[in-house]
């Protein structure tokens, strides 16, 4: 019997907490949870708790500084004053002190927020469009198609998913003279591209299962055309599933361009993002560890809130799902 | 299993490598503008037309590739190109090649051994303050990105305790107790995150056995609670777990990357990081080589594993 | 050998060392399950006895409690089970022991069999090792002894090519031998209770009759007081010293086999009665049903919990619940107002047909009736 058979109604594969039968697992973007406990009883029924509505305020918060950071009542970012160089925070009325080379440490991190969710959002944005499509469409139509798109999701899920996006910004955007705009639109490609195949993997999964149910059916006996049905039946119940792994995957992100930052090739300097703080702070850990501590708590906030919320969402929905 | 499914993986393998290799080949093609004058700016005109000719960048395409398999598959790793002279890739790659190894086995067998007794204690006394106490820390713990972790651990541990050095790498033939001392910091920095992934994988799978009916008649043969755990109910679960922990070797690869640089550890990932800075491109075009095979060959032996070990289990749970 | 509640005379050995035969006594035993929706009480008042060397048939449909009774008085409930009552084994009080004592019984002096050899044994261990466990850790055998016995065990349940099986997994066996796999490890440390919980439910019709020879067999040879849970009438019918009906958590009708198929007094078991097949009856005959649904375990009805579904309710019986009567016979004893092969029985169920009860009419017709529970 053919274990990769495209008539399987639900590949194991694409449930990212069983062990896949082909060559790749969507392991390190989502990490590994289905089915496994939340915190708290509301969470695992997929409603909002406590720590639920903390970490969509907390969301939101970061989002609008990130959003109006230019118009916030804060020091400039890049203005480097020579006396507040490493100096701890409450210094002067600099709420986080400052940094390396004297910048208002508490200013970059708002702006850094702008860079690291912009970029984080966007990589996942390109993920759910092109991945979410071709999911879809490997989900719904299946022989063929299908297994040609799995291929192509299986090659690019067989890097690991640092080194490949380590690779394509190093190769595109690192030379001498690249411009910190063209690095950033690099790194959106870069982390987008890795984020694609598992998009469409947790898509396709999700399209097999409910492409097969009878509204689907019945849609097509009315003659309906595919991309209708694909668009206005399937997708609806799939988004959820997407949703949920999206939220994982800015955190994901927001993580992964820290990592890329700390190489060398992250958000180009001087434009502050969470990542690149850290990176320059490493130098100035053992007199000013402020200066590495502050945006580490400050991703550990996001990315902790994200992780919450996406499992909330999958919660809620399997929760539904189950109901029916 | 069948040989015709072994064939068909064997297939699936060759057509990912092949996919894998080819990306990689041509990586030095894709470079914007002269790749010659990106990876020697400083040759002379002759000099970078003789790069040019030997790196095959004046082929078509098929030719590069299998030009560069070829030159790959026999160990030619291309050359550093500095002002001073061209120095191979392979030489250092045979020094960092252990290093990186030698971390992330430390780090997998660490993440194991505190995840495993975690999971089963946290599915044994599942809804417990333990249990939730144990989730509620995995999940914080997977919320710190790894590289800050290593650099706080590096701060509080390594310079303010003194505990642990922070730098350098000692060979274990060496000194094997300096060896292990300089490899601890790092190991334990790439394996927390792991240790959050495995126990709660883990946990859910033995709580899921837990409920069977063997595990009922094993207590009813009047055996301990804690042989009921370890001798029957780990087995089936442990399962799903080694093949994520075996899985999980591109986050891993990933992970330690950074880590090295982060120590210091003349690894792969740091030979990566310094490729990068010195824009050394073919160097950095093997070295990414070397992993990306590594990782599709690691994953397929993962695959066969699990389809050995998996039907009896599949034929016996059925 | 029956313990009523109440109003019931004791029984005439009421010296129990003299007979050194008894071996269990339950008396009003109550597990009943915490659970989101309410408490379940899934076994609600059971009181019995048993001797050594006689086979108790408990029989009874699906959620009765039979197979939770059996567990309880084992102890193998989960957290969310609260029980109540006295067990007395061999003397000593199992309700009062604690986990770690009730272990050492565990294995050595009561044992358990289960319903699907498939799922209770473990899939990735040899069934040696699993025969074996009980020896290991019950015993103070080395491992060559262990074997022995182990093989042994295996001869005396009819495993052919012992040896070879030893060291076999699970799966490579058929349900059969399977099932006296499970068999060999639940007798491995020669216990004096054995419970069956529903042992042949998951085998072929073929298979089953083996199993159950052997059961029997088994328990002739080492004497020991077996409790045969079924939902199937004939499987306790011809193997069984005494058989006890249980409906919703409760014991309906208790007797010796024969007086129970002779005398039988609650409408339940007569209607179990007249469901199971014949095979003198020509083919097609409707098979006998008994409409309805079993009552709610969590909020049961007052008055008698068979009241929905039975031929011969009357009022009384929707507001009293009856408690266990001995009948004529001695060793009977049933819990019913209005009880069969009685006058008052023939009366109600006469009211009945003439009221155009459904379930009455369908009790004599033996049509297949949907009566809604109450």
């Amino acid at each position: 019997m053919p274990d990769r058979d495209s008539r399987d109604l639900v590949d194991l594969a694409d449930i990212p907490s069983l062990a896949p039968t082909s060559t790749a697992a969507p392991v390190d973007l989502v990490s590994a949870e289905g089915g496994t406990p939340l915190l708290g009883r509301k969470a695992r029924q997929g409603k909002l708790g406590v720590i639920g509505w903390l970490s969509l305020g907390w969301l939101v918060l970061i989002s609008l500084a990130a959003i109006l950071a230019p118009i916030l009542p804060i020091p400039d970012p890049d203005e480097q004053t020579a006396s507040l160089a490493r100096q701890p925070p409450m210094t002067d009325g600099h709420i986080l002190g400052g940094d390396g080379l004297g910048r208002d440490l508490f200013s970059r991190i708002i702006w850094g927020a702008r860079a690291s969710l912009t970029l984080a959002v966007c990589a996942i944005l390109i993920g759910i469009v092109v991945g979410g499509l071709l999911g879809l469409v490997a989900g719904y139509f299946r022989g063929r198609t299908d297994g040609v798109l799995t291929a192509v999701f299986d090659v690019l899920l067989s890097f690991p998913q640092l080194i490949l996006a380590l690779t394509l910004v190093t190769v595109f955007a690192s030379g001498e003279g690249v411009s910190g705009s063209r690095r950033m639109i690099f790194l959106i490609l870069a982390l987008g591209v890795v984020s694609v195949p598992v998009l469409a993997r947790i898509t396709r999964g999700s399209t097999l299962s409910w492409a097969q149910r009878e509204f689907v059916q019945a849609a097509r006996s009315i003659g309906a055309r595919n991309r209708l049905i694909m668009f206005s039946e399937v997708l609806p119940n799939v988004l959820p599933a997407m949703f949920s792994v999206a939220l994982l995957g800015v955190a994901v992100v927001i993580v992964a361009e820290g990592g890329l930052s700390v190489l060398g090739v992250g958000v180009q300097l001087p434009t502050p993002s969470w990542g690149n703080i850290i990176a320059e702070g490493r130098s100035d850990l053992t007199d000013s560890p402020h200066i590495v501590l502050w945006p580490t708590f400050v991703i550990f906030l996001t990315v902790f809130a994200l992780n919450y919320l996406g499992d909330v969402v999958r919660a809620h929905f399997d929760v539904r799902e189950s109901a029916l | 299993m069948s040989l015709g499914m072994l064939a068909r993986r064997v297939a699936h393998l060759l057509v990912v490598l092949f996919c894998v290799t080819l990306f990689v080949a041509l990586l030095t093609s894709m470079l914007p503008g002269d790749p010659v004058d990106a990876i020697s700016g400083f040759a002379s005109q002759e000099q970078k037309d003789q790069l040019r000719e030997d790196l095959g960048l004046n082929d078509p395409v098929p030719v590069q590739y299998v030009h560069w398999l070829g030159k790959f598959v026999r160990g030619d790793l291309g050359n550093y190109y500095s002002v001073t002279g061209s120095r191979p890739v392979m030489d250092r790659v045979k020094d960092a090649l252990p290093v990186s190894l030698q971390l992330m086995i430390y780090a997998q067998v660490l993440a194991l051994v505190i995840a495993i007794p975690l999971g089963v204690m946290t599915a044994y006394r599942a809804g417990s303050r333990f249990d939730r106490g144990s989730n509620a820390t995995a999940f914080g713990l997977l919320a710190i990105p790894n590289f800050a972790l290593a650099l706080i651990l590096a701060y509080y541990v390594g310079v303010r305790a003194g505990w642990l050095p922070v730098q350098g790498y000692v060979k274990p033939s060496q000194d094997l107790p300096e060896h292990l001392r300089r490899m601890a910091l790092p190991t334990i920095s790439l394996a927390v995150a792991q240790v959050a992934v495995y126990m709660r994988l883990l946990r859910s799978d033995m709580i899921a056995t837990l409920q069977e009916d063997f595990i009922t008649m094993a207590k009813a043969k009047g055996i301990s609670p804690r042989r009921v755990l370890w001798r029957h109910a780990l087995r089936p679960s442990s399962l799903t777990l080694l093949t994520v922990a075996g899985l999980n070797v591109g986050a891993l690869i990933g992970g330690a990357v950074i880590v090295e640089v982060i120590f210091s550890l003349p690894g792969i990932g740091t030979l990566l990081f310094q490729a990068i800075n010195a824009r050394q491109y073919v160097a950095l075009q093997s070295l990414v080589a070397i992993v990306a095979v590594g990782y599709v060959l690691v994953n397929f032996f993962v695959d066969i594993l699990y389809a050995v070990l998996d039907p009896r289990i599949r034929h016996a749970r059925s | 050998m029956i313990r009523s509640r109440r109003r019931v005379a004791p029984p005439p050995s009421g010296d129990f060392t003299s007979t050194n035969r008894r071996l269990l006594e339950v008396d009003d035993l109550k597990t009943h399950f915490r659970t989101p929706r309410g408490l379940v009480r899934a076994v609600d008042g059971v009181s019995f006895t048993l001797d050594r060397g006689r086979t108790l048939g408990l029989v009874g449909e699906s959620g009765c409690g039979k197979s939770v009774l059996s567990r309880s008085i084992m102890g193998l409930l989960p957290s969310t089970a609260d029980r109540s009552g006295e067990i007395r084994f061999g003397g000593i009080r199992l309700d009062e022991l604690g986990p770690k004592a009730l272990r050492d019984y565990w294995g050595t002096q009561l044992s358990m069999v289960f319903q699907d050899p498939m799922t209770s044994l473990n899939p990735v261990m040899k069934i040696g090792r699993q025969i074996a466990e009980s020896l290991e850790v019950h015993t103070d055998m080395d491992k060559d002894q262990i074997r022995e016995t182990a093989l042994s065990l295996l001869r005396s349940v009819h495993i052919p090519e012992a040896e070879r099986r030893l060291n076999q997994y699970p799966h490579e066996l058929s349900g059969g031998m399977r099932q006296r796999v499970v068999i060999a490890i639940a007798l491995a440390c020669g216990p004096a209770l054995l419970f069956a919980d529903e042992p042949t439910t998951a085998l072929d019709v073929t298979v089953q009759a083996q199993i159950l020879d052997l059961l029997g067999e088994q328990q002739r040879e080492r004497d020991m007081a077996v409790v045969l849970v079924s939902h199937d009438l004939g499987v306790v019918a011809g193997r069984t010293h005494d058989i006890a009906v249980m409906y919703a958590g409760q014991i309906v009708e208790m007797a010796p086999t024969r007086t129970l198929f002779a005398e039988v007094r609650m409408p339940y078991t007569e209607a179990l009665l007249q469901s199971a097949p014949r095979v003198e009856n020509p083919s097609h005959t409707r098979l006998a049903v008994i409409g309805g649904r079993p009552p709610d375990l969590i909020d049961p009805p007052k008055g008698c919990r068979f009241a929905a579904r039975c031929p011969y309710v009357q009022p009384r019986c929707r507001e009293e619940q009856p408690p266990l009567i001995e009948a004529d016979t001695p060793g009977h004893v049933f819990r019913c107002w209005y009880p069969v092969g009685t006058d008052k029985g023939r009366e109600a169920l006469e009211k009945n047909l003439a009221a155009e009860l459904p379930q009455a009419e369908a009790a004599v017709t033996g049509a297949a009736v949907a009566v809604e529970a109450s």
